[in-house]
């Protein structure tokens, strides 16, 4: 019923991320007279256009990814902590990761396009099947506690593996590392598309399963009461968890706290049903790793801090303070 | 009773809680009929599997063996719309923190769910049927309130309110009373008796045995069996109460109403 104050949210999301979206234009290493001359100087337009455009989109769409799987994932569990990473798509991206590196003998920042694009695709697929090997080691969707088990077991194993091969092949440390930090420094034209297409699949999924999300808030046998198909409304729900994350880590890497932050700054503004909450937090994972990454760039340009270095830290004093104002 | 019509006609039901090595066998074999457009009060000591057979009857928990007919009709064969829109059921205890951000309102429109078709929202007549149930137990002029700042027996009241709003014929309550206070505790009454006389039917558990004795009918429950149901003024109802709470209560009769004391 909170509709109006949701509205309002929503047009202040989407402007600020349009101002923001015009800052990261602005922010590199060649500073804002890039923007300036790129109409004159082929240089300055292949750097707007090709690198910081595209980046900056990149880093709205990852970031909405996201947020929107963390409030998906909040919704499914039932627990305002619920990570979008809990079932494992962070840990088998980077096993898959680790892996294609030590076969391919590369490092991400030797970008040739087909290797990037292989890493990401290894990424994708890791992610994405460690979602479904948590699935099959909890023996389905029915029960919650069961899944987030699997979650820890397969986050656990998979991590031990890959700091197995990282150690095992030394060359893939530093690149790994890069891979774990995050960054949106990869992202192009193309990424973009790929995050937005399944961005939009994600969030109409989502949209659609809201009222699900809705009833379970009272209770699985109360939601099943209402005669709510739970069992394929948490297929799908799983499906967006694992799409969105494994699109976003596929091609920005482990952007840590953006997923479970997002929805806990939503709720501090609006409360509001999950058909709002999906779209709204979606935008605000958009703003949050869009504003981490401009200051990522821009702290101190023309040197880079790792984005997720910068939303783990951001990230980790909010929850100390939502604990601290929860439990005063 | 046998003339009346069966809301719930149940034939050797069994029922397990648990999977594999923790399976736990929970309902054993029961075989009853419940009245429709009558007031039954499930009671028992605690553990008798009273919550279990009421989410049974609600077609929330697997059957290992046995079945349920709601209106002559086998529970299985129920589309789970259709079954949601004939029976609905509270759970106990009221709702955990998840629900603390969403407003009285959106609760109590959570009962309009089987009403509603995928993707389409909630219409004038579902709008409606919210405010109806609202008005009834109360809670109307906190409709903007978010749950999470209600007190226990506030809460309790929206979530009866989510319950009326399905506009269900069968209305099944598991310990309704818990955390409403005396007069709250008359007006859920009060509700009951006009559910009734619209024809509709209530099965509750109780743990007040005072209060479950104001029922229609009773099913006394023991470790998974009946040992008795019938209407609750009977004699024998009253030794089956004695029998499975080891002689230890008293009822008296005060007023014209059955005073249950422990003794």
């Amino acid at each position: 019923m909170n509709t109006r104050a949701s509205l309002w949210l929503g047009v202040l999301l989407l402007a600020l991320s349009l101002l923001l979206c015009a800052i990261g234009l602005g922010v590199g290493s060649t500073g804002l007279e890039s923007v300036w001359r790129m109409w004159g100087d082929p240089v300055a337009s292949q750097i707007v256009m090709d690198i910081r455009a595209p980046r900056t989109l990149g880093a709205w769409a990852a970031g909405a990814l996201l947020g929107l799987a963390g409030a998906v994932a909040q919704g499914l569990f039932r627990n305002p902590l619920a990570d979008p990473f809990l079932l494992g798509s962070a840990s088998g991206a980077s096993l898959a990761v680790a892996v294609s590196l030590a076969v391919l003998g590369v490092s991400p920042f030797a970008e040739a396009w087909v290797v990037r694009l292989g890493l990401t695709g290894a990424a994708f697929v890791g992610a994405v099947g460690a979602v479904l090997l948590t699935l099959t080691l909890a023996k389905g969707v029915q029960h919650t506690l069961r899944l987030l088990l699997a979650g820890v077991v397969v986050g656990m194993v998979l991590g031990a593996l890959t700091s197995l091969i990282t150690i095992a092949v030394p060359q893939t440390l530093q690149a790994m590392q890069a891979f774990i930090l995050g960054s949106t420094g990869f992202v192009g034209w193309q990424s973009l598309g790929i995050m937005l297409l399944s961005g939009v699949l994600c969030l109409g999924v989502a949209w659609a399963f809201s009222r699900t999300l809705d009833a379970l808030t009272l209770g699985e046998h109360t939601a099943q009461s209402l005669g709510l198909p739970l069992r394929p409304a948490r297929m799908a729900l799983i499906a967006v968890v694992a799409l969105a994350t494994g699109t976003a880590v596929a091609h920005t890497g482990l952007i840590a706290f953006v997923g479970l932050a997002a929805p806990h700054l939503v709720r501090a503004a609006v409360r509001t049903t999950y058909a709002q909450l999906v779209v709204l937090a979606s935008l605000m994972g958009g703003v949050l790793l869009l504003a981490a990454d401009i200051l990522a760039r821009g702290l101190i340009a023309p040197q880079e801090i790792p984005v997720g270095v910068l939303t783990a830290t951001l990230g980790g004093g909010y929850l100390l303070w939502l604990m601290h104002r929860r439990a005063g | 009773m046998n003339q009346t019509a069966a809301a719930f006609e149940v034939k050797g039901l069994s029922v397990s809680l648990g999977t594999g090595r923790f399976a736990r066998p929970v309902l054993h074999q029961l075989d009853t009929r419940i009245a429709a457009g009558r007031w039954t009060c499930l009671v028992g000591p605690n553990g008798a599997g009273k919550s279990t057979f009421l989410r049974a009857l609600a077609g929330l928990v697997p059957t290992q063996q046995g079945h349920v007919k709601v209106n002559g009709k086998l529970l299985h064969d129920y589309a789970h719309r259709e079954r949601a829109k004939a029976v609905a059921w509270l759970s106990q205890g009221g709702a955990d923190q998840a629900a603390d951000d969403l407003s009285t309102y959106d609760i109590v429109m959570l009962g309009r769910f089987p009403h509603l078709p995928w993707l389409s929202p909630p219409g004038p007549a579902d709008h409606a049927a919210v405010q109806q149930a609202m008005e009834q137990t109360r809670v109307w002029e906190w409709r903007n309130r978010l749950l999470g700042s209600l007190s226990g027996g506030e809460r309790q009241r929206v979530l009866l309110a989510r319950l009326l709003a399905v506009q269900a014929d069968i209305v099944l309550m598991d310990e309704p009373l818990a955390n409403l206070d005396p007069p709250h505790q008359a007006d859920w009454i009060a509700l009951v008796r006009s559910l009734v006389a619209q024809g509709r039917t209530v099965v509750s558990v109780l743990h007040e045995i005072s209060l479950a004795l104001l029922a229609d009918d009773l099913l006394v429950m023991q470790a998974g069996q009946l040992q008795y149901s019938g209407p609750s003024h009977e004699p024998a109802a009253h030794h089956a109460l004695q029998t499975v709470f080891d002689h230890r209560l008293s009822i008296h009769q005060v007023n014209n109403r059955w005073l249950v004391l422990p003794t």
